[in-house]
């Protein structure tokens, strides 16, 4: 079990990691999720021992491990750049951390057999790291990560320089692979698809913060704050000021009647925070909020599209389905349905969720379906 | 144009070459013809004064001197400025970039600048006319040529490898003879191969820091050619003997020296 108590990191005048307080259980899967310079990788460094945190402690099965040499810590790591030794054979690269435990030859050669298997570089065991493929490079790291058989083991970022394909390939497998030896594995991603596909526990990174620490599908679908709903939004939320009176949301000039939970609150102003595949360009049945918008760039990927529009001096992006033909200048309506908002106060702090039977898109599968 | 390409180049290699030539022709020759006359081949050819070189204890170990005390200095120098190529590679601390660039000037002296100061610790210590004297005192403007050098192939390296093998139990020992040395073993060559030769063609210090046990080749060159008057062949077979040794090195760091120049660090 690996503790996180109160832990921050400055290095020079600036907070790289701020009182992060987490807790990881044996055997567990947990996501580190934020965007790029976040502290995911600061906080990796701090959870292996590479670097002491400037306050607070860490500590693992009980022990603060903090100032432990990271010989003793018997952590593995793997970076998001390919690293293996450069001077040695694949079958050397994977063998490393056993020859310095001074493990016998016998159970060396079996173990580093068995990993090269799982890893699919059988055939690659005398060539040396430079000679292979980006992905058979970072499964020969992942390889040697394995038969370490560490109590701690962290990913950062390991898929996110590999072709579409193997990345698919090893999401899957990773998580499965080291859940048998009985772990704590830590994998860090900016990817919030990746994070929902992995499962385990996420924590929502945000400039050195962990805003938000559960159950990965609980972080998703009852964000506790803004932050981690952007955190956790690929392309980012759309956010809409509205004003709560009565048992309507109005916005602009509309509004719309709500039921449920939203009718519940508080009048005032609220955030509300809409994902991008529930900003709909064509009505769906029931209640809606109509906005007038004008559209600023489209991206076509083929089997979706991202529609840009502005509004009122808001930016919003909708993601549908399929390709869209809309013309850049073009007025488009678009729907709000009260059924997919997320309303924070001005504080930011999360009031109410979608209720997830009420939802017009399926969500995780269109989550997954993601754009990669 | 085109047809004559090949003239420039084959111009520059025969004017490289001709010295060369020239002073392989004259060490084949007896004195008196290299005095006699012009003549492009030998006409009596004669190998008395390699002979003389192998077989006179006055000659051959003025080779063995040099040949010591290079060796040592490249010893030293490579083994001191690994681990300070590493931590100017590696750390970052109070001053270091200035330590760094001030390690170059060391090199922009003048070698005679520092023969006096020398001559007088050494003789004082009871160093002077040993192989140890030379070599230390090459130190001078090899260790900080060799720190540029490895500082220069070691930041090629990333940091990642050494933290991958810190975590993976490699103690900082190991992993540095075991993992890092390995992976920057063409620099380690390039850095011994300008150690030697920095070493190899100085004379000055060499010169002056020893007396009769250990002195270098190039000095007995310039002393025979002074008490017994002009021998000419034997002079040009120890040139070429001289040559030989420095060949010898760059056959075998050819591939990495290029490397070396390329990073600006020679």
């Amino acid at each position: 079990m690996l503790e996180l108590m109160n832990v921050s990191k400055r290095v020079g005048n600036q907070d790289h990691i701020s009182d992060v307080s987490l807790r990881f259980d044996k055997g567990s899967l947990n996501v580190l999720l934020g965007p790029t310079l976040s502290g995911k990788t600061s906080l990796m460094r701090l959870m292996a021992g590479l670097d002491k945190p400037t306050s607070g402690d860490i500590h693992f099965n009980g022990e603060s491990v903090v100032g432990m040499p990271v010989q003793k810590r018997n952590v593995a790591m793997v970076y998001q750049q390919f690293i293996n030794y450069p001077a040695m054979t694949v079958y050397e690269n994977i063998a490393s951390p056993m020859r310095v435990a001074g493990v016998d030859g016998e159970t060396i050669d079996r173990k580093v057999r068995e990993a090269a298997s799982l890893m699919k570089l059988s055939d690659f065991l005398d060539r040396t790291p430079l000679n292979l493929s980006g992905g058979q490079q970072q499964r020969t790291a992942l390889a040697r990560a394995l038969v370490k058989g560490a109590d701690l083991v962290l990913l950062d970022e390991p898929l996110a320089n590999l072709d579409y394909k193997l990345r698919e390939e090893l999401r899957v497998e990773l998580p499965k692979i080291f859940a048998e030896t009985g772990a704590v594995f830590v994998y860090a991603t900016t990817e919030p698809h990746e994070a929902l596909l992995l499962g385990g526990k996420t924590a929502a990174l945000s400039e050195g913060r962990v805003s938000q620490f559960g159950p990965t599908i609980d972080v998703y679908n009852r964000p506790a704050d803004l932050i981690t709903a952007q955190t956790f939004s690929d392309p980012p939320m759309n956010i809409v000021p509205m004003t709560k009176s009565g048992a309507a949301f109005a916005f602009g000039g509309a509004s719309v009647a709500v039921s449920g939970e939203l009718a519940g609150l508080a009048d005032g102003a609220y955030k509300v925070a809409i994902r991008p595949h529930h900003l709909m360009l064509h009505a769906p049945g029931g209640e809606t909020l109509v906005q007038e918008t004008r559209v600023s760039t489209t991206e076509i990927t083929g089997s979706e599209s991202f529609i840009h529009v502005e509004t009122e001096g808001l930016r919003w992006v909708a993601l549908t389905h399929g390709v869209h033909r809309v013309e850049v200048g073009d007025k488009v309506p678009v729907y709000l349905d009260p059924h997919s908002f997320f309303v924070f106060d001005q504080q930011d702090r999360l009031v109410a969720a979608p209720s997830q039977d009420g939802l017009p898109h399926e969500d995780l599968a269109s989550a997954s379906a993601g754009h990669g | 144009m085109t047809r004559l390409r090949w003239l420039v180049p084959t111009l520059y290699i025969v004017f490289l070459m001709l010295p060369i030539y020239w002073l392989l022709n004259m060490s084949f020759k007896t004195t008196n013809e290299i005095l006699g006359g012009f003549s492009w081949f030998p006409a009596e050819f004669t190998v008395e004064s390699y002979v003389k070189i192998f077989t006179d204890p006055t000659w051959y170990s003025g080779y063995i001197n040099s040949i010591a005390y290079v060796g040592l200095n490249t010893v030293i120098s490579v083994s001191f400025a690994l681990p300070a190529a590493y931590a100017f590679s590696r750390y970052r601390f109070l001053g270091d970039k200035h330590l760094f660039f001030w390690l170059l000037t060391n090199r922009m002296a003048p070698p005679a600048v520092f023969a006096l100061p020398f001559l007088q610790l050494y003789s004082s210590i009871g160093l002077f006319d040993t192989h140890l004297a030379v070599a230390l005192a090459h130190c001078l403007f090899n260790i900080p040529l060799a720190v540029w050098i490895l500082e220069g192939f070691m930041s090629g390296v990333p940091k990642e490898i050494d933290e991958t093998a810190y975590l993976d139990g490699y103690s900082f020992p190991r992993f540095f003879t075991k993992i890092f040395m390995p992976l920057i073993g063409s620099g380690i060559g390039v850095t011994a191969f300008f150690c030697f030769m920095f070493s190899w063609v100085e004379m000055l210090l060499a010169k002056s820091l020893t007396s009769v046990e250990a002195k270098p080749i190039a000095a007995v060159m310039t002393r025979t050619a002074s008490t017994s008057g002009y021998e000419l062949g034997l002079l040009a077979a120890a040139g070429v003997l001289t040559i030989i040794p420095g060949a010898i090195v760059i056959y075998f760091v050819r591939n990495y020296i290029a490397k070396g120049f390329a990073m600006g660090r020679v």
